[in-house]
Protein backbone atom coordinates (compact mmCIF):
# COMPACT_ATOMS: atom_id res chain seq x y z
CA UNK A 1 0.00 0.00 0.00
CA UNK A 2 1.33 3.43 -1.02
CA UNK A 3 -0.68 5.98 0.99
CA UNK A 4 -4.20 5.93 -0.43
CA UNK A 5 -3.15 3.56 -3.23
CA UNK A 6 -3.38 -0.25 -3.31
CA UNK A 7 -1.08 -2.63 -5.13
CA UNK A 8 -3.39 -5.54 -5.98
CA UNK A 9 -0.74 -7.88 -7.43
CA UNK A 10 3.07 -7.87 -7.48
CA UNK A 11 3.14 -7.95 -11.28
CA UNK A 12 0.87 -4.90 -11.67
CA UNK A 13 2.01 -1.65 -13.28
CA UNK A 14 -0.97 0.28 -11.86
CA UNK A 15 -2.08 1.17 -8.33
CA UNK A 16 -5.75 1.60 -7.35
CA UNK A 17 -7.05 4.45 -5.17
CA UNK A 18 -8.84 3.12 -2.11
CA UNK A 19 -10.11 6.64 -1.31
CA UNK A 20 -10.34 9.95 -3.14
CA UNK A 21 -6.79 11.31 -3.45
CA UNK A 22 -6.40 15.11 -3.87
CA UNK A 23 -4.39 16.90 -6.57
CA UNK A 24 -0.87 17.72 -5.36
CA UNK A 25 -0.73 14.86 -2.87
CA UNK A 26 2.83 13.56 -2.58
CA UNK A 27 3.18 9.80 -2.79
CA UNK A 28 6.26 7.61 -2.85
CA UNK A 29 6.70 5.20 -5.74
CA UNK A 30 9.63 2.87 -6.49
CA UNK A 31 11.12 5.62 -8.65
CA UNK A 32 10.83 8.18 -5.84
CA UNK A 33 8.32 10.79 -4.69
CA UNK A 34 5.75 12.25 -7.13
CA UNK A 35 2.89 14.71 -6.75
CA UNK A 36 -0.52 13.84 -8.20
CA UNK A 37 -1.15 16.07 -11.22
CA UNK A 38 -4.92 15.82 -10.73
CA UNK A 39 -7.34 14.41 -8.16
CA UNK A 40 -7.65 10.63 -8.38
CA UNK A 41 -11.15 9.45 -7.43
CA UNK A 42 -11.66 6.27 -5.44
CA UNK A 43 -11.13 3.13 -7.55
CA UNK A 44 -9.31 4.97 -10.34
CA UNK A 45 -5.76 3.94 -11.25
CA UNK A 46 -2.32 5.58 -11.43
CA UNK A 47 0.90 4.31 -13.01
CA UNK A 48 3.10 2.46 -10.54
CA UNK A 49 6.14 3.29 -12.70
CA UNK A 50 6.84 4.60 -16.20
CA UNK A 51 4.79 2.75 -18.84
CA UNK A 52 5.72 2.93 -22.52
CA UNK A 53 3.16 3.25 -25.33
CA UNK A 54 2.14 -0.24 -26.47
CA UNK A 55 2.87 -1.86 -23.11
CA UNK A 56 0.26 -4.14 -21.53
CA UNK A 57 -1.46 -2.75 -18.44
CA UNK A 58 -1.60 -5.29 -15.61
CA UNK A 59 -4.13 -5.18 -12.74
CA UNK A 60 -4.92 -8.19 -10.51
CA UNK A 61 -1.82 -9.57 -12.27
CA UNK A 62 -3.90 -9.81 -15.45
CA UNK A 63 -3.96 -7.76 -18.69
CA UNK A 64 -6.63 -5.06 -18.69
CA UNK A 65 -5.55 -3.12 -21.79
CA UNK A 66 -2.75 -1.53 -23.76
CA UNK A 67 -1.09 1.87 -23.23
CA UNK A 68 -1.81 4.25 -26.14
CA UNK A 69 0.90 6.74 -25.08
CA UNK A 70 3.85 6.93 -22.69
CA UNK A 71 2.57 7.22 -19.11
CA UNK A 72 4.63 8.84 -16.34
CA UNK A 73 4.88 7.37 -12.83
CA UNK A 74 1.93 8.55 -10.72
CA UNK A 75 -0.13 9.68 -13.74
CA UNK A 76 -3.84 8.81 -14.03
CA UNK A 77 -4.26 5.62 -16.07
CA UNK A 78 -7.66 5.57 -17.74
CA UNK A 79 -9.53 5.74 -21.04
CA UNK A 80 -7.44 8.69 -22.32
CA UNK A 81 -4.19 6.69 -22.31
CA UNK A 82 -5.11 2.97 -22.46
CA UNK A 83 -7.36 0.94 -24.76
CA UNK A 84 -9.06 -2.44 -24.65
CA UNK A 85 -7.54 -5.39 -26.49
CA UNK A 86 -11.13 -6.48 -27.19
CA UNK A 87 -13.87 -3.86 -27.76
CA UNK A 88 -13.68 -0.08 -27.56
CA UNK A 89 -14.80 1.57 -24.32
CA UNK A 90 -17.92 3.73 -24.36
CA UNK A 91 -17.75 6.71 -22.02
CA UNK A 92 -19.42 10.09 -21.43
CA UNK A 93 -18.30 13.45 -20.06
CA UNK A 94 -18.13 12.11 -16.49
CA UNK A 95 -15.44 9.51 -17.30
CA UNK A 96 -12.83 11.52 -15.40
CA UNK A 97 -14.66 10.45 -12.24
CA UNK A 98 -14.95 14.07 -11.07
CA UNK A 99 -17.58 15.69 -13.33
CA UNK A 100 -21.16 14.91 -12.42
CA UNK A 101 -22.16 14.18 -16.02
CA UNK A 102 -24.92 16.83 -16.06
CA UNK A 103 -24.78 20.20 -17.81
CA UNK A 104 -25.94 22.27 -14.83
CA UNK B 1 -36.00 -22.15 6.98
CA UNK B 2 -39.34 -23.19 5.45
CA UNK B 3 -40.51 -23.25 1.86
CA UNK B 4 -43.85 -23.47 0.07
CA UNK B 5 -44.03 -26.99 -1.37
CA UNK B 6 -44.99 -27.17 -5.05
CA UNK B 7 -46.39 -30.20 -6.90
CA UNK B 8 -43.04 -30.86 -8.66
CA UNK B 9 -41.30 -31.18 -5.29
CA UNK B 10 -39.47 -27.84 -5.52
CA UNK B 11 -39.90 -25.38 -2.69
CA UNK B 12 -40.42 -21.62 -2.91
CA UNK B 13 -39.25 -18.94 -0.49
CA UNK B 14 -42.15 -16.67 -1.50
CA UNK B 15 -45.77 -17.35 -2.43
CA UNK B 16 -46.53 -14.83 -5.14
CA UNK B 17 -49.48 -14.28 -7.45
CA UNK B 18 -48.08 -13.29 -10.83
CA UNK B 19 -50.09 -11.20 -13.29
CA UNK B 20 -48.49 -11.53 -16.73
CA UNK B 21 -49.35 -9.44 -19.77
CA UNK B 22 -48.67 -11.19 -23.07
CA UNK B 23 -48.17 -8.11 -25.24
CA UNK B 24 -47.55 -4.43 -24.48
CA UNK B 25 -51.16 -3.72 -25.48
CA UNK B 26 -52.28 -5.59 -22.34
CA UNK B 27 -49.66 -4.01 -20.04
CA UNK B 28 -51.82 -1.21 -18.66
CA UNK B 29 -54.76 -3.47 -17.87
CA UNK B 30 -52.46 -5.95 -16.10
CA UNK B 31 -50.81 -3.17 -14.10
CA UNK B 32 -54.24 -1.83 -13.05
CA UNK B 33 -55.13 -5.29 -11.74
CA UNK B 34 -51.91 -5.44 -9.71
CA UNK B 35 -52.33 -1.86 -8.41
CA UNK B 36 -55.23 -2.97 -6.20
CA UNK B 37 -52.92 -5.26 -4.22
CA UNK B 38 -50.11 -2.90 -3.21
CA UNK B 39 -49.68 -4.48 0.22
CA UNK B 40 -49.99 -8.09 -0.88
CA UNK B 41 -47.66 -10.34 -2.81
CA UNK B 42 -49.08 -9.73 -6.29
CA UNK B 43 -46.53 -8.92 -8.97
CA UNK B 44 -46.52 -7.78 -12.58
CA UNK B 45 -44.45 -9.44 -15.29
CA UNK B 46 -44.92 -9.55 -19.04
CA UNK B 47 -43.61 -9.72 -22.56
CA UNK B 48 -44.07 -6.67 -24.80
CA UNK B 49 -43.70 -8.12 -28.29
CA UNK B 50 -46.43 -9.10 -30.73
CA UNK B 51 -44.23 -11.46 -32.79
CA UNK B 52 -43.81 -15.12 -31.78
CA UNK B 53 -40.55 -16.12 -30.07
CA UNK B 54 -39.70 -19.54 -28.64
CA UNK B 55 -37.28 -18.11 -26.06
CA UNK B 56 -39.95 -15.76 -24.67
CA UNK B 57 -42.51 -18.58 -24.56
CA UNK B 58 -40.12 -20.86 -22.68
CA UNK B 59 -39.02 -18.12 -20.30
CA UNK B 60 -42.62 -17.23 -19.49
CA UNK B 61 -43.44 -20.88 -18.74
CA UNK B 62 -40.37 -21.24 -16.50
CA UNK B 63 -41.11 -18.01 -14.67
CA UNK B 64 -44.79 -18.83 -14.13
CA UNK B 65 -43.91 -22.29 -12.73
CA UNK B 66 -41.06 -20.93 -10.57
CA UNK B 67 -41.22 -22.27 -7.01
CA UNK B 68 -41.74 -18.74 -5.61
CA UNK B 69 -44.94 -18.42 -7.68
CA UNK B 70 -48.27 -19.70 -6.29
CA UNK B 71 -50.78 -18.66 -8.96
CA UNK B 72 -50.82 -16.97 -12.38
CA UNK B 73 -53.19 -14.63 -14.20
CA UNK B 74 -52.43 -14.09 -17.89
CA UNK B 75 -53.74 -10.92 -19.50
CA UNK B 76 -54.03 -11.06 -23.29
CA UNK B 77 -55.28 -8.41 -25.69
CA UNK B 78 -56.47 -11.23 -27.92
CA UNK B 79 -54.76 -10.83 -31.28
CA UNK B 80 -51.08 -11.04 -30.25
CA UNK B 81 -48.92 -13.97 -31.35
CA UNK B 82 -48.00 -15.22 -27.87
CA UNK B 83 -49.34 -18.79 -27.42
CA UNK B 84 -51.46 -18.19 -24.34
CA UNK B 85 -53.04 -21.64 -24.42
CA UNK B 86 -49.63 -23.34 -24.24
CA UNK B 87 -48.58 -21.05 -21.38
CA UNK B 88 -51.76 -21.63 -19.39
CA UNK B 89 -51.56 -25.39 -19.94
CA UNK B 90 -48.01 -25.42 -18.57
CA UNK B 91 -49.07 -23.58 -15.42
CA UNK B 92 -52.14 -25.79 -15.02
CA UNK B 93 -49.99 -28.93 -15.35
CA UNK B 94 -47.78 -27.61 -12.53
CA UNK B 95 -50.75 -27.71 -10.15
CA UNK B 96 -51.08 -23.93 -9.76
CA UNK B 97 -54.30 -21.93 -10.08
CA UNK B 98 -54.25 -20.21 -13.50
CA UNK B 99 -56.63 -17.96 -15.42
CA UNK B 100 -56.41 -16.20 -18.78
CA UNK B 101 -58.35 -13.01 -19.44
CA UNK B 102 -58.67 -11.80 -23.03
CA UNK B 103 -59.43 -8.07 -23.09
CA UNK B 104 -61.16 -8.20 -26.48
CA UNK B 105 -63.56 -10.84 -25.15
CA UNK B 106 -63.96 -9.53 -21.61
CA UNK B 107 -65.63 -6.18 -22.28
CA UNK B 108 -62.56 -3.97 -22.53
CA UNK B 109 -60.40 -2.22 -19.97
CA UNK B 110 -62.78 -1.61 -17.06
CA UNK B 111 -64.45 -5.02 -17.11
CA UNK B 112 -61.15 -6.88 -17.52
CA UNK B 113 -59.52 -5.00 -14.65
CA UNK B 114 -62.48 -5.88 -12.41
CA UNK B 115 -62.49 -9.53 -13.48
CA UNK B 116 -58.74 -9.71 -12.91
CA UNK B 117 -58.95 -8.20 -9.44
CA UNK B 118 -61.72 -10.62 -8.50
CA UNK B 119 -59.69 -13.59 -9.70
CA UNK B 120 -56.50 -12.47 -7.92
CA UNK B 121 -58.38 -11.99 -4.64
CA UNK B 122 -59.66 -15.56 -4.90
CA UNK B 123 -56.22 -16.89 -5.83
CA UNK B 124 -54.61 -15.22 -2.81
CA UNK B 125 -57.07 -17.04 -0.55
CA UNK B 126 -56.51 -20.31 -2.36
CA UNK B 127 -52.70 -20.27 -2.23
CA UNK B 128 -52.67 -19.29 1.44
CA UNK B 129 -53.38 -22.99 1.95
CA UNK B 130 -50.19 -24.20 0.20
CA UNK B 131 -48.19 -26.21 2.77
CA UNK B 132 -44.96 -24.72 4.16
CA UNK B 133 -42.38 -27.38 4.88
CA UNK B 134 -38.81 -27.55 6.14
CA UNK B 135 -36.26 -26.40 3.57
CA UNK B 136 -32.48 -26.73 3.61
CA UNK B 137 -29.68 -24.67 2.05
CA UNK B 138 -29.00 -27.50 -0.41
CA UNK B 139 -32.46 -26.88 -1.91
CA UNK B 140 -31.65 -23.28 -2.77
CA UNK B 141 -30.64 -21.88 -6.16
CA UNK B 142 -28.86 -18.53 -5.93
CA UNK B 143 -27.86 -16.22 -8.76
CA UNK B 144 -25.33 -13.41 -8.81
CA UNK B 145 -25.11 -10.37 -11.01
CA UNK B 146 -23.25 -7.08 -10.88
CA UNK B 147 -24.59 -3.80 -12.14
CA UNK B 148 -23.49 -0.21 -11.98
CA UNK B 149 -19.97 -1.58 -11.50
CA UNK B 150 -17.04 0.63 -10.68
CA UNK B 151 -13.42 0.07 -9.74
CA UNK B 152 -14.39 -0.95 -6.20
CA UNK B 153 -16.67 -3.80 -7.38
CA UNK B 154 -13.79 -6.11 -8.23
CA UNK B 155 -11.92 -5.37 -4.99
CA UNK B 156 -14.68 -5.58 -2.36
CA UNK B 157 -18.23 -6.51 -3.38
CA UNK B 158 -17.51 -9.15 -5.98
CA UNK B 159 -14.85 -11.02 -3.95
CA UNK B 160 -17.22 -11.00 -0.96
CA UNK B 161 -20.06 -12.37 -3.12
CA UNK B 162 -17.61 -15.00 -4.38
CA UNK B 163 -16.79 -15.96 -0.81
CA UNK B 164 -20.50 -16.31 -0.04
CA UNK B 165 -20.86 -18.51 -3.15
CA UNK B 166 -18.02 -20.74 -1.89
CA UNK B 167 -19.80 -21.16 1.46
CA UNK B 168 -23.17 -21.87 -0.20
CA UNK B 169 -21.74 -24.34 -2.74
CA UNK B 170 -20.00 -26.16 0.15
CA UNK B 171 -23.43 -26.43 1.83
CA UNK B 172 -24.89 -28.01 -1.31
CA UNK B 173 -26.67 -25.03 -2.88
CA UNK B 174 -26.69 -24.44 -6.64
CA UNK B 175 -25.09 -21.09 -7.50
CA UNK B 176 -25.27 -19.39 -10.89
CA UNK B 177 -23.02 -16.66 -12.26
CA UNK B 178 -23.54 -15.18 -15.71
CA UNK B 179 -22.96 -12.55 -18.36
CA UNK B 180 -20.37 -14.18 -20.59
CA UNK B 181 -19.91 -10.75 -22.24
CA UNK B 182 -18.38 -9.65 -18.94
CA UNK B 183 -16.03 -12.63 -18.77
CA UNK B 184 -14.10 -11.60 -21.87
CA UNK B 185 -10.44 -12.00 -20.98
CA UNK B 186 -11.18 -14.57 -18.23
CA UNK B 187 -11.90 -17.57 -20.47
CA UNK B 188 -8.64 -19.46 -19.87
CA UNK B 189 -8.55 -19.14 -16.08
CA UNK B 190 -12.24 -20.07 -15.97
CA UNK B 191 -11.90 -23.10 -18.27
CA UNK B 192 -9.21 -24.46 -15.93
CA UNK B 193 -11.82 -24.67 -13.13
CA UNK B 194 -14.26 -26.88 -15.09
CA UNK B 195 -14.85 -30.39 -13.70
CA UNK B 196 -14.10 -31.92 -17.13
CA UNK B 197 -11.90 -30.75 -20.04
CA UNK B 198 -14.94 -30.91 -22.36
CA UNK B 199 -16.87 -28.55 -20.09
CA UNK B 200 -13.79 -26.30 -20.00
CA UNK B 201 -13.89 -26.08 -23.78
CA UNK B 202 -17.63 -25.28 -23.67
CA UNK B 203 -16.93 -22.45 -21.19
CA UNK B 204 -14.18 -21.08 -23.45
CA UNK B 205 -16.48 -21.32 -26.50
CA UNK B 206 -19.25 -19.43 -24.70
CA UNK B 207 -16.98 -16.47 -23.98
CA UNK B 208 -15.62 -16.46 -27.52
CA UNK B 209 -19.22 -16.41 -28.78
CA UNK B 210 -19.86 -13.38 -26.57
CA UNK B 211 -16.76 -11.64 -27.89
CA UNK B 212 -17.89 -12.16 -31.50
CA UNK B 213 -21.43 -11.06 -30.71
CA UNK B 214 -20.42 -7.83 -29.01
CA UNK B 215 -17.82 -7.10 -31.69
CA UNK B 216 -20.62 -7.19 -34.28
CA UNK B 217 -22.77 -4.89 -32.17
CA UNK B 218 -19.90 -2.44 -31.78
CA UNK B 219 -20.25 -2.02 -28.02
CA UNK B 220 -19.00 -4.16 -25.18
CA UNK B 221 -21.06 -4.84 -22.05
CA UNK B 222 -19.78 -1.60 -20.61
CA UNK B 223 -21.80 1.45 -19.57
CA UNK B 224 -20.59 5.03 -19.38
CA UNK B 225 -20.86 4.93 -15.59
CA UNK B 226 -18.34 2.11 -15.46
CA UNK B 227 -15.72 4.50 -16.85
CA UNK B 228 -16.70 7.27 -14.45
CA UNK B 229 -16.15 4.73 -11.68
CA UNK B 230 -12.58 4.07 -12.74
CA UNK B 231 -12.97 1.09 -15.06
CA UNK B 232 -11.10 1.69 -18.32
CA UNK B 233 -11.75 -1.41 -20.46
CA UNK B 234 -14.12 -4.39 -20.77
CA UNK B 235 -11.37 -6.78 -19.67
CA UNK B 236 -10.78 -4.77 -16.51
CA UNK B 237 -14.53 -4.88 -15.78
CA UNK B 238 -14.56 -8.60 -16.60
CA UNK B 239 -11.79 -9.49 -14.19
CA UNK B 240 -13.65 -7.70 -11.41
CA UNK B 241 -16.93 -9.39 -12.33
CA UNK B 242 -15.38 -12.83 -12.62
CA UNK B 243 -14.44 -13.01 -8.93
CA UNK B 244 -18.16 -13.17 -8.05
CA UNK B 245 -17.88 -16.83 -9.02
CA UNK B 246 -15.62 -17.58 -6.04
CA UNK B 247 -13.16 -20.48 -6.09
CA UNK B 248 -15.39 -23.56 -6.40
CA UNK B 249 -15.02 -25.94 -9.33
CA UNK B 250 -17.42 -25.14 -12.19
CA UNK B 251 -19.98 -27.94 -12.49
CA UNK B 252 -21.84 -26.90 -15.59
CA UNK B 253 -22.81 -24.46 -18.30
CA UNK B 254 -26.51 -23.65 -18.58
CA UNK B 255 -28.65 -21.33 -20.69
CA UNK B 256 -31.61 -19.21 -19.54
CA UNK B 257 -34.40 -21.50 -18.34
CA UNK B 258 -32.16 -24.55 -17.72
CA UNK B 259 -32.43 -25.50 -14.03
CA UNK B 260 -29.19 -26.70 -12.38
CA UNK B 261 -29.65 -30.45 -11.84
CA UNK B 262 -27.92 -30.48 -8.43
CA UNK B 263 -25.78 -28.35 -6.14
CA UNK B 264 -22.60 -26.75 -7.44
CA UNK B 265 -21.43 -23.72 -9.39
CA UNK B 266 -22.84 -23.02 -12.86
CA UNK B 267 -22.09 -20.45 -15.55
CA UNK B 268 -25.11 -19.15 -17.43
CA UNK B 269 -24.47 -18.44 -21.13
CA UNK B 270 -26.70 -15.45 -21.83
CA UNK B 271 -25.50 -14.56 -25.32
CA UNK B 272 -27.88 -15.75 -28.08
CA UNK B 273 -26.81 -18.44 -30.56
CA UNK B 274 -26.52 -17.92 -34.28
CA UNK B 275 -26.28 -14.66 -36.18
CA UNK B 276 -26.81 -11.41 -34.32
CA UNK B 277 -30.56 -10.78 -34.17
CA UNK B 278 -32.87 -8.73 -31.95
CA UNK B 279 -30.09 -6.46 -30.66
CA UNK B 280 -28.08 -6.52 -27.44
CA UNK B 281 -28.10 -9.79 -25.46
CA UNK B 282 -29.30 -8.23 -22.21
CA UNK B 283 -30.37 -4.62 -22.48
CA UNK B 284 -30.14 -3.90 -18.75
CA UNK B 285 -29.37 -5.62 -15.43
CA UNK B 286 -32.91 -6.87 -14.80
CA UNK B 287 -32.86 -8.89 -18.02
CA UNK B 288 -30.00 -10.90 -16.50
CA UNK B 289 -31.80 -11.30 -13.19
CA UNK B 290 -34.95 -12.53 -14.96
CA UNK B 291 -32.93 -15.17 -16.81
CA UNK B 292 -31.48 -16.54 -13.59
CA UNK B 293 -34.95 -16.61 -12.05
CA UNK B 294 -36.15 -18.58 -15.09
CA UNK B 295 -33.41 -21.08 -14.23
CA UNK B 296 -34.91 -21.44 -10.77
CA UNK B 297 -32.98 -18.83 -8.75
CA UNK B 298 -34.81 -18.29 -5.45
CA UNK B 299 -32.90 -15.07 -4.88
CA UNK B 300 -30.13 -13.01 -6.46
CA UNK B 301 -27.00 -11.36 -5.09
CA UNK B 302 -26.54 -8.00 -6.84
CA UNK B 303 -23.17 -6.28 -6.44
CA UNK B 304 -23.07 -2.57 -7.25
CA UNK B 305 -20.44 0.14 -7.02
CA UNK B 306 -22.10 3.16 -8.65
CA UNK B 307 -25.33 2.35 -6.84
CA UNK B 308 -28.17 0.39 -8.42
CA UNK B 309 -31.50 0.49 -6.58
CA UNK B 310 -33.36 -2.29 -8.42
CA UNK B 311 -35.09 -5.35 -7.06
CA UNK B 312 -37.00 -7.92 -9.08
CA UNK B 313 -40.34 -9.56 -9.57
CA UNK B 314 -40.62 -13.19 -8.35
CA UNK B 315 -37.28 -13.55 -6.51
CA UNK B 316 -35.77 -11.19 -3.90
CA UNK B 317 -32.57 -9.28 -4.67
CA UNK B 318 -29.86 -8.80 -2.02
CA UNK B 319 -27.87 -5.66 -2.83
CA UNK B 320 -24.21 -5.63 -1.93
CA UNK B 321 -22.60 -2.21 -2.16
CA UNK B 322 -18.92 -2.33 -3.06
CA UNK B 323 -18.20 1.40 -2.73
CA UNK B 324 -18.25 2.96 0.78
CA UNK B 325 -19.17 6.45 -0.52
CA UNK B 326 -22.09 4.99 -2.49
CA UNK B 327 -23.19 3.02 0.56
CA UNK B 328 -23.37 6.19 2.62
CA UNK B 329 -25.29 7.96 -0.16
CA UNK B 330 -27.79 5.13 -0.78
CA UNK B 331 -27.87 3.20 2.50
CA UNK B 332 -31.68 2.75 2.37
CA UNK B 333 -31.26 0.72 -0.82
CA UNK B 334 -28.32 -1.45 0.22
CA UNK B 335 -28.42 -4.71 2.20
CA UNK B 336 -24.68 -5.20 2.68
CA UNK B 337 -21.85 -2.66 3.00
CA UNK B 338 -18.89 -4.33 1.31
CA UNK B 339 -17.29 -0.86 1.23
CA UNK B 340 -16.03 -1.81 4.70
CA UNK B 341 -13.43 -3.91 2.88
CA UNK B 342 -12.08 -0.89 0.96
CA UNK B 343 -11.86 1.08 4.19
CA UNK B 344 -10.15 -1.77 6.02
CA UNK B 345 -12.95 -2.12 8.60
CA UNK B 346 -13.84 -5.72 7.74
CA UNK B 347 -12.30 -8.58 5.78
CA UNK B 348 -13.62 -10.22 2.60
CA UNK B 349 -14.28 -13.36 4.68
CA UNK B 350 -16.36 -11.44 7.23
CA UNK B 351 -18.53 -9.77 4.58
CA UNK B 352 -18.82 -13.08 2.69
CA UNK B 353 -20.16 -14.73 5.84
CA UNK B 354 -22.64 -11.85 6.33
CA UNK B 355 -23.92 -12.36 2.76
CA UNK B 356 -24.28 -16.13 3.28
CA UNK B 357 -26.20 -15.57 6.53
CA UNK B 358 -28.41 -12.97 4.84
CA UNK B 359 -29.24 -15.46 2.05
CA UNK B 360 -30.52 -17.89 4.68
CA UNK B 361 -32.47 -15.14 6.48
CA UNK B 362 -34.10 -13.90 3.24
CA UNK B 363 -34.90 -17.47 2.22
CA UNK B 364 -36.55 -17.79 5.63
CA UNK B 365 -38.81 -14.81 4.94
CA UNK B 366 -36.82 -11.70 5.91
CA UNK B 367 -37.41 -8.90 3.38
CA UNK B 368 -34.54 -7.37 1.42
CA UNK B 369 -34.27 -3.58 1.17
CA UNK B 370 -35.55 -3.54 -2.42
CA UNK B 371 -38.46 -5.86 -1.53
CA UNK B 372 -39.41 -3.65 1.37
CA UNK B 373 -39.30 -0.54 -0.83
CA UNK B 374 -41.60 -2.27 -3.34
CA UNK B 375 -39.10 -2.72 -6.19
CA UNK B 376 -40.33 -5.38 -8.62
CA UNK B 377 -38.52 -4.65 -11.86
CA UNK B 378 -38.97 -7.06 -14.74
CA UNK B 379 -37.91 -7.14 -18.37
CA UNK B 380 -38.11 -9.85 -21.01
CA UNK B 381 -37.11 -9.27 -24.63
CA UNK B 382 -36.48 -11.20 -27.84
CA UNK B 383 -33.62 -13.73 -28.01
CA UNK B 384 -32.89 -17.12 -29.52
CA UNK B 385 -30.88 -20.06 -28.20
CA UNK B 386 -29.90 -23.56 -29.23
CA UNK B 387 -30.10 -26.21 -26.47
CA UNK B 388 -26.92 -26.76 -24.44
CA UNK B 389 -24.47 -29.36 -25.74
CA UNK B 390 -23.71 -32.79 -24.18
CA UNK B 391 -20.50 -31.56 -22.46
CA UNK B 392 -22.29 -28.83 -20.51
CA UNK B 393 -23.66 -30.82 -17.55
CA UNK B 394 -21.17 -33.66 -16.93
CA UNK B 395 -22.38 -34.30 -13.38
CA UNK B 396 -26.07 -34.66 -14.25
CA UNK B 397 -27.60 -38.01 -13.36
Amino acid sequence: MTGPFLLLHDADNVLVARMNAPEGLEITLDSGPVRLARPIPMAHKIARHAIAAGETILKYGMPIGIATEDIAPGAHVHIHNIRSAYTATHALQDADGISAGVSR
Amino acid sequence: MKGWLRADGRKGIRNTVVVAYLVECAHFVASEIVAAFRDQDVQLIGFPGCFPNEYAARMMERLCTHPNVGAVLFVSLGCESFDKVRAANAVDASGRPVKTLVIQKSGGTRATVQAGRDWVAGALTQIAGVPRVAMAVNELIIGTVCGGSDGTSGISGNPAAGRAFDLLVAEGAACIFEETGELIGCEEIMAARAITPELGQALRDSVQKAERYYATLGFGSFAAGNAAGGLSTIEEKSLGAYVKSGDSPISGLIKPGDVPPQGGLYLMDVVPDGEVRFGFPNISDNAEIVEMIASGAHLTLFVTGRGSVVGSAISPVIKICANPDTYRALADDMDVNAGDIIEGARSIAEVGQEIRDLVVAVAGGAKTKSEDLGHREFILTYKSFEPIGPACLPGAA
